[in-house]
């Protein structure tokens, strides 16, 4: 156990502080009941205003509705910019100090930001249940609110779906941070990814609802993944093997990542290594 | 064997150019032009266990390149590196394990966190054993005066405490080496001594090798048995304090008041530094002119008011050796 000591530490740690930020928490929840509400009559607007176009829909209103609050709920989770902290270090040379520990690096780096992606998670995905799931219904608005998942299998297989999806998110999140670090500069890797993740994780729209011939080619690029692919398991629109092969997706583009950010990593750090601190 | 094995040490850097202006900037989208800076041409020395090496040099000399290379961030481009028989950017993660790391201008601590929790980070981070942890951690507390500043957040800490936590939180592992680069800059006087007092303590007591850059000549009076002059990458001296003290400061001053204007003296060895109207400042070696000798020439040729002898500041002499050996920046 001794061995993962460090990586155990430097999530928690990471964890904890970013719980701390609770003004952020609920600054970033409000945001997210703005665009939520939106997005909810906008899809309103769509499927009340062409009823037949409606009923050939892969998903219904009522799981794109909850499709919505579930990608305001669980934002954090999609990899939007790189990990700050590692910004800061580029700039202000604190990371010469994360040479100077006896740790794998990429775990290092990887574990860190996934306390910061779940830190920043938790609370707003319970204040965002707490306003859609539970709320809404109690002063009579049940039809735009956020749903309970499917079926129990549903439910589990949800569960392990998100999981992958941190997993994913992170890996994505650790090559935007060694981009950081080769270039030296996070405005613009972050700047280029936020058009990515907003089309291409079914934030602005469910991927579901995109053009057939379009459709396959969506589902398995890897951004889908961080949210497309669990919220279809939680209402039921993926199930069997489409789940399955979902969640497959989700392990190989999570390993995929991985393997490439590490070799990666170790390439720009010998560069640094050799250019100069 | 010694501790720490330094031979033929070199490393350059590559660093991007370009012309001034628009013109310039939009060249150097399409056409890169390099110029290569010798950072470190040829440093050899050796160090023993439990000796306290203090490196002195002007800006851009090549003492954190040097560190940087020691203690495993930077690879040098050629020449050898073995401390405790572990090369550092090859074996990093054993050789770091070993060594403490402060470098004055960074914090390695976490901003939003009081002191106490960085520490509990650190002692996971470096597989520290809970207990042997909790003995080291309150040694340094002690020594280090942290009681209070245990439950601060970094960022609310002055310079000089956050100076204090900072050693104590590379020293936490008990690493058997501790590289300082730069650990006064910026503080008040204090704060200086008590960086100094603790550092000298830490060698002599727990047999610590320290290895610390500085430009303050105070830290190297208090601390350094041995110096090292570096400049334009090269090792200029390396010696005791005490010899170098010998050598360099072999100048005396000399300041006489004359009831009169000041005469123009023309004596072996003696040079003027400074001429206001009674005034003079003269320099001399008393080596070749002792000073009773000199104030008896004078004396017994001009009237004089007063007259008294100084050593000139270290920190002047020190610029006098720069300047010396050419290694003053360009």
């Amino acid at each position: 156990m001794d061995a993962l000591r460090p990586y155990a530490a430097a999530f928690s740690s990471r964890f904890l502080l970013m719980m701390q930020y609770r003004a952020a928490a609920l600054a970033g929840f409000f945001t997210q009941c703005w665009f939520g509400a939106v997005h909810v009559m906008v899809l309103a607007a769509f499927y009340l205003g062409a009823p037949d176009a409606a009923a050939a829909s892969p998903i219904t209103l009522s799981q794109a509705v909850t499709y919505t609050w579930l990608a305001q709920g669980l934002l954090a989770v999609m990899p939007w910019v790189g990990d700050p902290e590692i910004a800061d270090g580029v700039r202000t040379g604190a990371i010469s100090y994360d040479r100077l520990r006896p740790v794998d690096p990429y775990a290092l780096w990887y574990v860190r930001a996934a306390g910061w992606m779940t830190a920043r998670l938790v609370p707003r995905v319970a204040l965002m249940i707490l306003a859609a799931g539970i709320i809404l219904p109690l002063i009579g608005q049940g039809q735009w609110a956020w749903q309970p998942p499917a079926s129990l299998p549903a439910a589990l297989l949800f569960a392990l779906s998100e999981t992958l999806a941190i997993a994913l998110a992170c890996s994505i999140i650790m090559l935007i941070n060694i981009v950081v670090v080769a270039t030296l500069n996070a405005r613009g890797v972050n700047i280029l990814m936020q058009p990515l993740v907003i089309v291409f994780t079914g934030n602005l729209l469910p991927l579901a609802l995109y053009p057939d011939p379009v459709r396959i080619a969506l589902f398995v690029q890897p951004f889908a993944g961080t949210l497309d692919i669990p919220n279809r398991i939680y209402f039921g629109n993926l199930t069997g093997q489409m789940a399955w092969a979902g969640i497959g997706l989700q392990v190989f583009w999570t390993v995929l990542f991985v393997v490439l950010g590490r070799f990666w990593l170790a390439r720009v750090m010998a560069r640094l290594e050799v250019q100069g601190g | 064997m010694p501790q720490i094995l330094v031979q033929d040490l070199a490393k350059t850097y590559r660093v991007a150019e370009r012309d001034p202006g628009m013109f310039g900037a939009v060249r150097g989208l399409v056409r890169r032009r390099w110029r290569t800076v010798e950072a470190l041409k040829d440093v050899s020395f050796s160090l023993e266990r439990g000796e306290l090496l203090g490196f002195i040099g002007p800006n851009g000399a090549g003492k954190s390149t040097t560190i940087k290379i020691l203690s495993g961030i930077l690879r040098p481009d050629g020449g050898r590196v073995e401390i405790e028989g572990l090369v550092p950017y090859a074996d990093r993660i054993k050789h770091v394990a070993r060594i403490g790391v402060v470098f004055g201008q960074r914090t390695q601590l976490w901003w939003d966190l009081p002191v106490i929790d960085g520490f509990d980070l650190l002692r996971d981070i470096y597989r520290v054993d809970p207990q042997r942890y909790r003995t080291t951690r309150d040694e340094l507390v002690a020594m280090l005066r942290l009681e209070k500043l245990l439950d601060q957040p970094v960022r609310q800490l002055s310079l000089g405490q956050r100076m204090r936590a900072e050693i104590a939180a590379a020293l936490l592992h008990e690493p058997s080496i501790l590289f300082l680069d730069e650990p006064t800059i910026g503080l008040d006087a204090p704060s200086k001594l008590a960086v100094r007092e603790f550092v000298k303590k830490l060698n002599q007591e727990r047999g610590v090798t320290v290895l610390l850059t500085t430009h303050d000549m105070h830290d190297i009076e208090a601390l350094a048995q041995r110096v090292i002059v570096i400049g334009h990458g090269r090792v200029l001296a390396d010696s005791p304090f005490e010899a170098l003290r010998a050598n360099v400061l072999a100048e005396r001053r000399l300041f006489v008041d004359f009831a009169g204007a000041a005469p123009v003296l023309d004596l072996p060895g003696v040079e003027v530094r400074n001429r206001d109207g009674r005034a003079l400042e003269l320099a001399f070696n008393p080596q070749i002119t002792s000073a009773p000798a000199l104030i008896a020439a004078i004396t017994a040729r001009h009237a004089v008011e007063d007259i008294h002898v100084e050593q000139p500041a270290i920190e002047e002499v020190i610029a006098r050796f720069y300047d010396l050996h050419g290694a003053n920046e360009a």
